[in-house]
């Protein structure tokens, strides 16, 4: 059972490595901001989180505080993107010059 | 009870079930700095929102919970795929653009809950809320997306939210 549970949490690990690694690729490769945003803010939280249930599997007895761990990140790692984005936008970061529209700038006017 | 009381009331359990979950265990004088704790920060912040705030106390709220976590994990994997495909494609397949999508969500957590929700799912980034109106980051955004397309973007998850907050 335990090893079971051990190989279990390291191919966890192993996954959320992954994502991870994919995470910061696509912050390397992405033209602006928002896409950058975008691959970053996906790949932190399933790769976090698969990490911290890999964790759990390891380190049965931890799994309160993993927990607790996932749900704040689950919900301030979005947060925080919407944030950075919103900035970006209001202060007229760049634009990659792929993007198509942007309905947000016809709106025009302040925030909300 | 009025709504600030129960608000409050929501707000101090939920930070009791934390402290407990943190390992502060069950003894005495651990419980009442909690309590002490916890009270402090709900007089402070009764008006944010955590993570019970205007949740339906209704069966049916619950289930609609259960089933919200389950389509949203399959949507966060759905998108990291997807993601992890455009990145590791020497082309980069983009075409971005920010669309705005109406939400009928009436509720403040309920409005939050899909914005950072849409933010985890494919594709999309959520980068301004105005109102019912969230407008939202596209990577790959199809020619003649209309409007009727993107607001499949909320809909997914408008179902379950509606229920649990409203």
């Amino acid at each position: 059972m335990t090893a079971l549970l051990d190989l279990l949490g390291a191919a966890l690990l192993a996954a959320g490595s992954a994502f991870l690694m994919f995470g910061a690729l696509g912050l390397l490769r992405m033209p602006d901001i928002y896409n950058r945003l975008q691959a970053g803010t996906k790949a932190t939280t399933l790769g976090t989180l698969l990490v911290l249930a890999g964790a759990a599997c390891l380190r049965p007895e931890w799994w309160p505080k993993l927990l607790l761990i996932g749900l704040f990140l689950l919900f301030t790692n979005p947060l925080s993107s919407q944030v950075l984005a919103r900035a970006a936008h209001r202060t007229g970061a760049p634009r990659s010059p792929l993007t198509r529209i942007d309905q947000l700038e016809e709106r025009g006017g302040g925030g909300s | 009870m009025t709504r600030k009381a129960r608000d409050l009331a929501v707000l101090f359990a939920t930070l009791m079930l934390f402290w407990l979950l943190l390992g502060g265990g069950f003894a005495a004088d651990s419980l009442l700095v909690g309590a002490l704790a916890a009270l402090l920060i709900a007089l402070l912040f009764h008006d944010g929102l955590s993570f019970f705030t205007e949740l339906r106390p209704t069966p049916r709220a619950l289930a609609a919970g259960v089933f919200y976590y389950g389509y949203f994990f399959r949507e966060l994997l759905r998108s990291n795929l997807r993601m992890a495909a455009i990145v590791l494609s020497p082309a980069l397949p983009i075409s971005p653009g920010i669309v705005r999508v109406r939400t009928r969500l009436k509720s403040r957590m309920g409005r939050l809950m899909l914005a950072n929700s849409i933010t985890l799912t494919p594709g999309t980034l959520t980068v301004e809320i105005d109102g019912e109106w969230l407008y939202v980051h596209c990577v790959t955004l199809e020619p003649g997306d209309t409007e009727a397309a993107t607001a499949a973007i909320a809909t997914g998850f408008e179902r379950y939210l509606e229920v649990m907050y409203g």
